[in-house]
């Protein structure tokens, strides 16, 4: 079977598997969602009212009903309603996503427009002084976790400028566009800088790989100008491992930068996760988590697919 | 013994073993009682001491010493790091190691439901563990520990899978050696070298996710001192004593640096074909 058939069809199983896990870990947690809700007063109802908010909650059916039921709301977008917010858990997720996807994008941009050239620049100067410059530079972008880099930026910012980034009243992109750029512009670098350490690493090292094989060699022996071979021949190629890596870094950032989003008080899915754990609001806990796992599974698939397209020896099984 | 005059010869591995070793003596340092001050007692003349001879990294908003604090923080990152990673590694290569062996539909199940884990992103695997056995240094453990199991054991099944076709298996097999023995002596033996590498570059995120969970106030808690946690605590305070954040900042960055440089010589020296890629 190719692999792109065998692909597509584990997706469901997987998928599948995701909500089972995510609605077990759920049920897993001590106390129900009327506990959730009322904290110690739940310890005052009565037996009867105890009953009705359960069947409310549709929580007094065995676990395999509740679970077909919550399936079966899915297929509808109903994910169940949050406790903290009174509002249907898919309308609180998808009012929050356009700020992540727009902070994802972003951060896209300043990771390959920094990680890209950088990578080309310490590959063509390989074992150079500026190589190793470009190399450190790039190890210490994979090893700073984003809070340290944000809080160090900030603090920069502040002690050096006298200057504090716009934070708490969230400006979105449709009010003002430019408050909102300037508002999302520290943690897009911020995410962004991480990203661009993988990427130029990665980009390195696999223009190392392409600049020592033969059709490279050919296109230089032709007498190929040096920018060309590197930007036109080699690149593309080089290229592929990159694509993969940006799939996946996408799939992560759409996943809310939790850590960010928090320390920038910007209102992301991210950020909505994290407070729905710290509120117990569980049927947003289980909305999130499965709409994020969603979105990573997708971009997966849709890298893998990629690759099988630009890497014809994945496409035919060869490979794997 | 080979290995290490390897690893000390490998630039990358010379600087990421250092700092792994200092990281290492301090938390020992910590564990014996070997710290300057009190990490938990209150110095209320002293608060926010900017750093000097008595307090070299200064103090916190409580009075407390901030390289004590630091020092512990750093023994319980390490323990949350290398149980996760420990009890990860040894469940992902059994996993692994199993699949490759039993194959037909134990692997085709296993693999699956390695598959469904790693099809969360890291971080949100991690704050569903915290969400269902609430927050601690415990959980912690455990939500690293079932983020990085199905990594371990993918790296496991894939080389084992092809050992298993060998014909040193083959001619194991046919001298009567028992299943146990083909599976520790032949297969095990042969994957230590990229577990190696992957229990390194493990640890480094270990200790990354370890913070960044104290971070969220959901790792370690207080008044225990978490490198993750005096950064969260540092916040309000940066303008008036940028030690709190520099100091465990710095910490965490060099920490995950050095078991990422370690990391990185370690492949080099098990795959050498990655080192036509160094200068």
């Amino acid at each position: 079977m190719n692999y792109i058939a065998q692909r597509l069809l584990t997706f469901p199983i997987i998928l599948f598997g995701v909500s089972v896990v995510v609605f077990l870990a759920i049920r897993l947690v001590p106390g129900d969602a009327i506990t959730a809700m009322l904290g110690t007063e739940a310890g005052l109802l009565t037996d009867a009212q105890r009953a009705s908010l359960a069947a409310y909650f549709g929580i007094d059916q065995p676990w395999i009903i509740q679970y077909g039921r919550w399936i079966a709301g899915l297929f509808h977008g109903d994910l169940g309603v949050s406790v903290t917010y009174g509002k249907p858990v898919l309308e609180v997720i998808l009012s929050r996503f356009p700020l992540t996807l727009e902070l994802s994008i972003l951060a896209m941009v300043v990771g390959l427009a920094v990680g890209i050239p950088a990578g080309v620049f310490a590959a063509t100067r390989n074992g150079r002084a500026s190589d190793l410059v470009v190399r450190i530079i790039a190890m210490l972008g994979q090893s700073t976790p984003s809070f340290v880099l944000a809080l160090l930026l900030i603090l920069i910012l502040s002690m050096g400028f006298g200057e504090l980034p716009a934070m708490g009243n969230f400006i979105p992109l449709t009010v003002d566009p430019i408050g909102n750029i300037l508002q999302m512009l520290l943690p897009a670098v911020v995410l962004g800088f991480a990203f661009a350490a993988s990427v130029t690493r990665i980009t390195r090292s696999s223009m190392l790989d392409v600049l020592n094989d033969d059709y490279v060699r050919t296109a230089r022996s032709k007498g190929a100008p040096a920018r060309d071979v590197i930007w036109r021949h080699a690149l593309p190629n080089a290229l592929i491992p990159v694509v993969t890596l940006s799939g996946l870094e996408f799939g992560y950032l759409l996943g809310g930068a939790v850590i960010v989003e928090q320390i920038f008080a910007l209102p992301g899915v991210g950020r909505l996760t994290l407070e729905a754990i710290t509120q117990r609001d569980y049927a947003l806990v289980e909305g999130a988590v499965l709409f994020v796992a969603l979105n990573f599974m997708v971009l997966n698939l849709l890298v893998d697919l990629a690759y099988a397209v630009l890497d014809p020896r994945v496409r035919l099984g060869r490979s794997r | 013994m080979r290995l290490l005059r390897a690893i000390a010869s490998h630039p990358s591995g010379r600087i990421g073993g250092v700092i792994i070793l200092v990281y290492l003596l301090l938390a020992l340092a910590s564990a014996v009682g070997l710290v300057p001050h009190d990490p938990i007692a209150q110095d209320r003349i002293n608060r926010l001491h900017a750093p000097d001879a008595t307090y070299w990294m200064g103090t916190d908003l409580f009075g407390r010493d901030v390289l004590s604090r630091l020092m512990v923080g750093i023994r319980q990152s390490f323990i949350v790091a290398f149980c996760s990673v420990a009890i990860a590694s040894l469940a992902g290569t059994l996993i692994g190691l199993l699949s490759a062996w039993w194959g037909s539909w134990w692997d085709a199940s296993l693999m699956r439901l390695m598959d469904i884990l790693l099809a969360f992103p890291a971080i949100l695997l991690a704050l569903l563990v915290v969400a269902v056995f609430g927050p601690g240094t415990v959980t912690s453990i455990i939500a690293i520990a079932i983020v990085y199991t199905p990594i371990f054991a993918r790296v496991a099944r894939g080389p084992a899978l092809s050992l298993k076709s060998r014909e040193f298996v083959e001619a194991a097999r046919t001298f009567g050696s028992s299943e146990s023995y083909i599976l520790t002596r032949h297969l095990l033996l042969n994957l230590v070298a990229p577990l190696t590498v992957q229990v390194t570059l493990a640890l480094a995120w270990a200790l990354l996710t370890e913070a960044a969970l104290s971070f969220l106030g959901l790792g370690t808690q207080p008044p225990d001192p978490s490198l993750g946690l005096m950064l969260s605590d540092s916040k309000n305070l940066m303008e008036t004593a940028p030690w709190l954040m520099i100091f465990p900042g710095l910490t965490v960055m060099f920490g995950i640096l050095g078991f990422n440089l370690f990391g990185d010589a370690l492949r080099d020296i098990v795959d050498p074909r990655s080192l036509t890629r160094q200068a």
